[in-house]
């Protein structure tokens, strides 16, 4: 009985072999994820920056992260928009808010311009998110005043009162540490983010005092406002 | 063989502490569950308290449904199976003994941490590094004693239950390794080494497979041993089992790009994902025709078997969402679904109804082996039931109502053309589904501890209470 095969000579070699079973399985598995991902890093079309080269912020020698302004083009965030980050990932926001517009025209006419693949490049992680319980933030920088950022965040209910949202009262009261910031920053330039000693260098005075309230504000007033696009092109095509 | 000898035979000690983590895990995770749940019906739950707010415990939602109730599953299930599957003791009772207790150290440490907002900000990969480091190891740990004690068993071929579980083990070791490369900053704090658009598809090639591997693989491991044994039948068709098993190995990673469909991911990676997400509907209901199959000619067991009752209806779900998957990953429904409740509905009428019945299954016909006895309470079991299936149908149905309504509010337009709904309209239109989906996990969340009573009461009066015969023993 136990020599008769019931299927294939392969499918029966599989079964009685733990260790041909193992190696199959090691080389299927790894296919699918091969092929899918690998390519997203080096096939050109991916980032629309390689095409279009005005999508990033073309920093000059001696230029500071100041001296951007808005709709020059993408580039890392600053210390203070940094860390507002950080309490954005570490207070779970990307949870309810996703931050990626898609190509409709109902999100464009809601939300904005499509988002672009270039425009989250300098992003570790990722917060594109996956759920909108509340709307997408991806280019909600500039919608609304500062004053109206802290008092939504303080209270949602008293300027949305449909919001579910939480409160967050104790952004108010934590201050952004300084020696944090240059750490986070120096780990973000090692996985590629194009940070500069003199940014490092001017890092702590510009975070100096700050509440994470104020971070998270600066850190949504970015959003979405780096790009200035031209409505004549199709930057996906 | 006698009950006595089973046990010098095997290593069934720490199947019991895993046994009994899981169904424990099971009545915590669905509470945390029920109460993020019940915090957006009603917002004034966060009680402006960090570490209670939705952000910090939803998290930890995940993480104790998936690594601890399903971990623990996955660890008793397969330590018994494979020992009686191979005729063999487990190839390390020590290493057997560190997986359990590095698996508990771990979801103490998510415990302690996640609601701290200690988090590296990707879904379902929340851990931080040392974390993840030490769920490296015991995974691996885990892994390989199962592989060591599959390689000196006794019988000429693996059993089918156990390629689905080698398949798990080595694509979670994959996955979990190359999705969670990161550089720390200090030691509760790390960054991500990709970015953007490539650690959104590292995310999702992850987060998909977590389902199709973790929560689907192996717990097709656990329908392919208990489902048979349960019904005392012989599986449906060996044919299938491996036409299936093949194919959802090789096709089950595509599938992760199906969750990116629209954004600025490439058109064609989203693409190919979908195409392989629906040819996936014939293996997936391979597994199911091929487990509902198996009581061929024993239907009428279910009217007195509780716990194949559980068995059987976890199939049913798996089959409807399987199928649903499938289509949520086409484009145009897609354009709908994502970002909306339905995804939310569709996740848990595969964790609630698959994954967690079939779990539940598995561990009533463990508890009554390993403990030589019957349940305490057959009815709790059949209640346990009934309450598993009401709550998931409310939690689902509540979520489809509210998640089409979400996705039909979002591109609603008015005669003039302007879009005829706020945002915040919609928010407010999900009130009662929210609180609907609440009660669903409530009574979910209740015959999980009703399940946990009867175990409780199982173990301590199994002494005291006649043994079951040993023809049933050794089945």
């Amino acid at each position: 009985m136990a020599d008769k095969i019931y299927s294939t000579k392969l499918q029966d070699k599989v079964e009685r072999s733990g260790i041909v079973m193992l190696l199959m399985l090691m080389v299927l598995l790894s296919v699918g994820g091969l092929v899918e991902i690998v390519p997203l890093f080096y096939l050109d079309d991916t980032m629309e920056h390689n095409k279009h080269p005005e999508i990033l912020w073309q920093r000059k020698a001696g230029q500071s992260l100041d001296d951007w302004k808005a709709g020059d083009g993408v580039r890392p965030y600053k210390p203070l928009e940094l860390m507002g980050r950080m309490v954005f990932i570490r207070e779970g926001c990307y949870l309810c808010h996703s931050q990626m517009i898609r190509p409709f025209r109902d999100e464009k006419e809601r939300y904005g311009h499509y988002s672009l693949a270039s425009e989250s490049m300098y992003d570790h992680p990722f917060q594109w998110g996956s759920k909108r319980t509340g709307p997408d933030l991806a280019r909600v920088g500039g919608k609304y005043s500062d004053a109206w950022h802290v008092r939504h965040l303080r209270a949602p209910r008293s300027v949305v009162p449909e919001s579910v949202m939480p409160n967050y009262p104790w952004l108010d009261k934590n201050t952004v540490d300084a020696d944090e910031t240059v750490a986070t920053m120096k780990a973000m330039k090692m996985v590629g983010v194009p940070y500069t000693d003199e940014d490092f260098a001017s890092a702590a005075a510009s975070v100096n005092g700050k509440t994470e309230m104020e971070a998270v504000v600066a850190y949504l007033q970015v959003l979405g406002t780096m790009v200035r696009f031209d409505n004549s092109v199709d930057y996906r095509e | 063989m006698a009950t006595a000898q089973v046990e010098e035979k095997y290593n069934f000690e720490v199947v019991r502490w895993f046994t009994v983590a899981a169904v424990i895990y099971l009545v915590v995770g669905t509470l945390v569950g029920v109460y993020i749940a019940s915090e957006l019906a009603w917002p004034v739950l966060n009680f402006d308290i960090a570490e209670l707010t939705f952000g910090r415990l939803r998290p930890l939602h995940t993480n104790a449904v998936i690594f601890a109730f399903g971990g623990c599953t996955l660890m008793a299930t397969a330590f018994y199976s494979v020992q009686r599957t191979c005729g063999v003791p487990l190839w390390s009772n020590g290493l057997a003994w560190f997986t359990f207790w590095g698996w508990n150290l771990i979801i103490v440490a998510a415990v302690i941490t996640l609601p701290l907002g200690i988090t590296q900000g990707k879904e379902y990969a929340e851990l931080e590094w040392p974390i993840d480091l030490a769920i490296a190891v015991v995974w691996l740990a885990y892994s390989i004693n199962f592989f060591m004690t599959m390689m000196k068993r006794k019988t000429s071929h693996i059993y089918v239950s156990n390629w689905f579980f080698l398949g798990m083990m080595v694509m979670i070791t994959y996955l979990h390794v190359v999705n969670s490369l990161a550089i720390p900053v200090g030691l509760f704090k790390s960054y991500s080494v990709f970015s953007g658009v490539q650690d959104a598809m590292i995310q999702w090639w992850w987060g998909h497979n977590a389902v199709g591997f973790y929560l689907t693989a192996g717990f097709l491991g656990i329908m392919y041993y208990f489902v048979p044994k349960q019904a005392n039948r012989p599986v449906f068709s060996y044919r299938l089992s491996v036409i299936h098993f093949w194919a959802l190995m090789f096709g089950y990673v595509w599938l992760g790009a199906h969750h990116l469909q629209y954004t600025a991911l490439p058109d064609w990676t989203g693409s190919l994902g979908a195409a392989v997400s629906l040819a996936m509907i014939i293996p997936s209901w391979g597994g199911a025709v091929n487990g509902m199959m198996t009581l061929s000619g024993a239907w009428d067991k279910l009217r007195t078997d509780y716990i194949l009752r559980f068995l059987i209806m976890s199939l049913a779900f798996y089959a409807m969402s399987v199928f649903e998957g499938p289509v949520m990953s086409v484009k145009t429904v897609n354009a709908l679904s994502h970002y909306t409740d339905w995804t939310i509905g569709h996740v848990h009428s595969g964790a609630l109804g698959w994954v967690a019945m079939v779990a539940a299954g598995g561990l009533y016909h463990m508890v009554e082996r390993l403990w030589n006895t019957r349940m305490y309470s057959s009815s709790l079991v059949n209640m346990h039931f009934w309450m598993a299936t009401i709550g998931t149908v409310i939690y689902i149905t509540a979520m489809w109502v509210s998640g089409i309504m979400q996705g039909l509010m979002w591109r609603d337009y008015d005669a003039f053309g302007t879009l005829t709904y706020t945002f915040a309209e919609s928010v407010a239109a999900m009130h009662p589904y929210y609180a609907m989906r609440a009660i669903g996990g409530l009574i979910y969340w209740a015959g999980g501890a009703v399940m946990l009573y009867n175990v409780v009461m199982t173990i301590r009066t199994a002494s005291s209470r006649p043994a079951v015969t040993a023809a049933t023993a050794n089945a």
